[in-house]
């Protein structure tokens, strides 16, 4: 198998979610090459250069400079040719799971979004993903010859292997037209040191227990403390106490982080939905009869604000180690 | 300006989902559907956007006899007319190429929808129809301002806000924060059974993908329950030293 994985980039960096997306190349199986495209490709191929992979494709082009996913989208397709790729792998991230579907319909491949497991059988793979946000979960065959999957961010190990022999690298040259850039960024703007929810590895999230917006440094300090990102109930986003890019639930995000901490959420169905393939979960909540605490592996009844101040020093003391 | 808002029919978020029969479907039995949350926002935004500049919103949808339903929340909140594109619904590959086949001979100025439907959540339809349809587009919006032939639309990516511009004809996928979307009035409930909804039926080709099952995952959890029991801070040192040595998180 012929697997290409597409590096999407930030702030001049491989972002995590496509290192982690090469791991799942690698747990697949077969010949891994990456896809790099954009206006100053040279400092990313020097990064791809260190991962386990054959061949390194790169289309660079100036008028990629302001991104525009269509333009992408007809690169990662001509790149995807060149390596007569048989799978593409793309981290399912908002720009990847925009990418993904087009690359599809320019190769005339199935798609299957969001993957959270691959099964492998000989050539054979069957590849699951969640749906109903997360209350189920689907196993998919695609049945073209080229397969394409968006693959969930944090799940698979980010590949750190130095390759064998150095990647070859191959330039790769696309017509583009001008339609492909009616669509063009012209500015991102990103909250500096603030982890994304839907990426974090351990989330701890509040609800109405909180009482109160003016609490929730408790809540941040807790995250600090575990190295994680913050996560919010629908109820206090709704209430405009938190934003809703860190709302976590069936109308918020889905998140499949390794711990998530549950503080005041009573655990409304949508909001399980959202959470409930986190790796460990732990609530904590004065109501003994909370329906988070049926999902919970650990938690506390009890009173947030006598037990965060204490679990908060505790857990940096132990991650200081 | 000529709107369309593809809109789709979904279980409501308190749905306990159970597998049907063949193993590979949700069983419908006792569900409650309605329109897509995210379909809301694109409706309104239609609304607003048709008041603004005069026009007509269609409310557009790919399925059977049962997705007028969500037609006609759309006409209820105020859409002008609904198209129902009669075809089993496979996979988002044959669900877009049915919905592209209906919107291209429309005229559409703009054509928007939700940037997900929560029973697949794949995220998949936008991009596909601006494929199919060769049109620029822009998901997970929160905020959209049209100026002449220009759509700017402010879109939320992970920890930070991007900023796209698009030329129109153009597709944009709404996010929940796009705007507060109306509840429709009784009068515009009634009014509603009287506007039309043409029926076409959808050019139905071959599927990319195929399910094999449909599992619900079964995750067996610990269930450690402290209580705090007047001592909180003894039982959150306890929580700390389980999370280190048991789960192993820290």
């Amino acid at each position: 198998m012929n697997i290409l994985v597409y590096l999407e980039e930030r702030n001049g960096q491989i972002r995590k979610p496509s290192l982690e997306a090469v791991g799942a190349a690698h747990a697949i199986g077969g010949s891994v090459s990456v896809a790099i495209i954009g206006a100053d490709s040279p400092a990313l191929i020097e990064q791809a250069k260190k991962l386990n992979v054959g061949a390194i494709y790169c289309v660079n082009d100036a008028r990629l400079a302001n991104y525009s996913s269509r333009a992408t989208g007809r690169a990662l397709a001509e790149i995807a040719k060149q390596a007569a790729a048989d799978v593409i792998l793309i981290g399912a991230t908002g720009r990847g799971k925009d990418l993904a579907p087009r690359i599809a319909i320019r190769l005339e491949a199935g798609y299957v979004p969001d993957v959270t497991t691959f099964s492998v059988d000989g050539n054979e793979i069957i590849a699951t993903h969640p749906v109903y946000a997360g209350k189920a979960q689907m196993n998919v065959r695609v049945t073209t010859p080229i397969k394409i999957y968006s693959t969930r961010p944090n799940l698979w190990k980010a590949s750190n292997d130095a390759p064998a022999s150095e990647p070859s690298v191959h330039s790769v040259t696309v017509a583009f037209e001008d339609s492909d850039f009616t669509e063009q960024t012209k500015s991102l703007v990103l909250s500096q040191g603030k982890l994304d929810v839907a990426e974090a590895d351990i989330i701890v999230s509040g609800g109405r227990g909180m009482r109160g917006p003016e609490n929730w440094a408790m809540i941040e300090n807790l995250a600090a403390a575990f190295g994680g990102a913050t996560g919010a109930s629908r109820a206090v986003v709704d209430a405009g106490w938190r934003p809703h890019a860190e709302q976590v639930g069936q109308t918020g995000k889905t998140v499949s982080p390794t711990l998530y901490v549950a503080v005041g959420i009573s655990g409304a169905v949508q909001h399980l939905a959202g959470m409930s393939s986190s790796k460990t979960i732990v609530a904590i909540n004065k109501d003994e009869n909370a329906p988070i605490f049926s999902i919970a592996d650990y938690g506390i009844i009890g009173d947030a604000f006598e037990i965060l101040p204490t679990l908060t020093e505790a857990v940096a003391k132990l991650r200081s180690h | 300006m000529n709107i369309l808002v593809c809109v789709s029919h979904v279980p409501d978020t308190t749905t306990k989902i159970n597998v049907a029969a063949d193993g590979k479907a949700m069983d419908p039995a006792g569900v409650k559907f309605i329109l897509n949350p995210y379909d809301e926002f694109a409706v309104e935004e239609a609304l607003r956007l048709r008041d603004k500049h005069k026009g007509e919103v269609t409310a557009i949808s790919v399925g059977g006899d049962n997705v007028k339903e969500a037609i006609r929340q759309a006409l209820a909140m105020g859409a002008d007319k609904g198209i129902l594109v009669k075809g089993e619904k496979t996979d988002s590959f044959q669900v877009a190429s049915m919905l592209a086949d209906a919107i291209k001979p429309l005229n559409a100025d703009l054509i928007l929808l939700g940037k997900q439907s929560i029973d697949f959540d794949g995220m998949e339809i936008a991009p596909m129809l601006s494929e199919l349809l060769n049109m620029p587009t822009a998901t997970v919006a929160i905020g959209l301002t049209i100026e002449g032939n220009k759509a700017t639309v402010e879109k939320e990516v992970e920890g930070g806000r991007e900023v796209i511009e698009l030329t129109m004809p153009c597709i944009v996928a709404a996010q929940k924060g796009l705007n507060e979307p109306r509840y429709p009035s009784l009068p515009n409930i009634m009014k509603a059974k009287q506007k039309p909804i043409q029926e076409i039926v959808g050019t139905v080709g071959a599927t990319r993908t195929e399910i094999l099952q449909m599992t619900k995952p079964e995750k067996k959890r610990a269930n450690k329950i402290l209580k705090s029991d007047g001592n909180a801070p003894a039982a959150a040192l306890e929580l700390a030293r389980l999370l280190h040595e048991e789960a192993k998180v820290i």
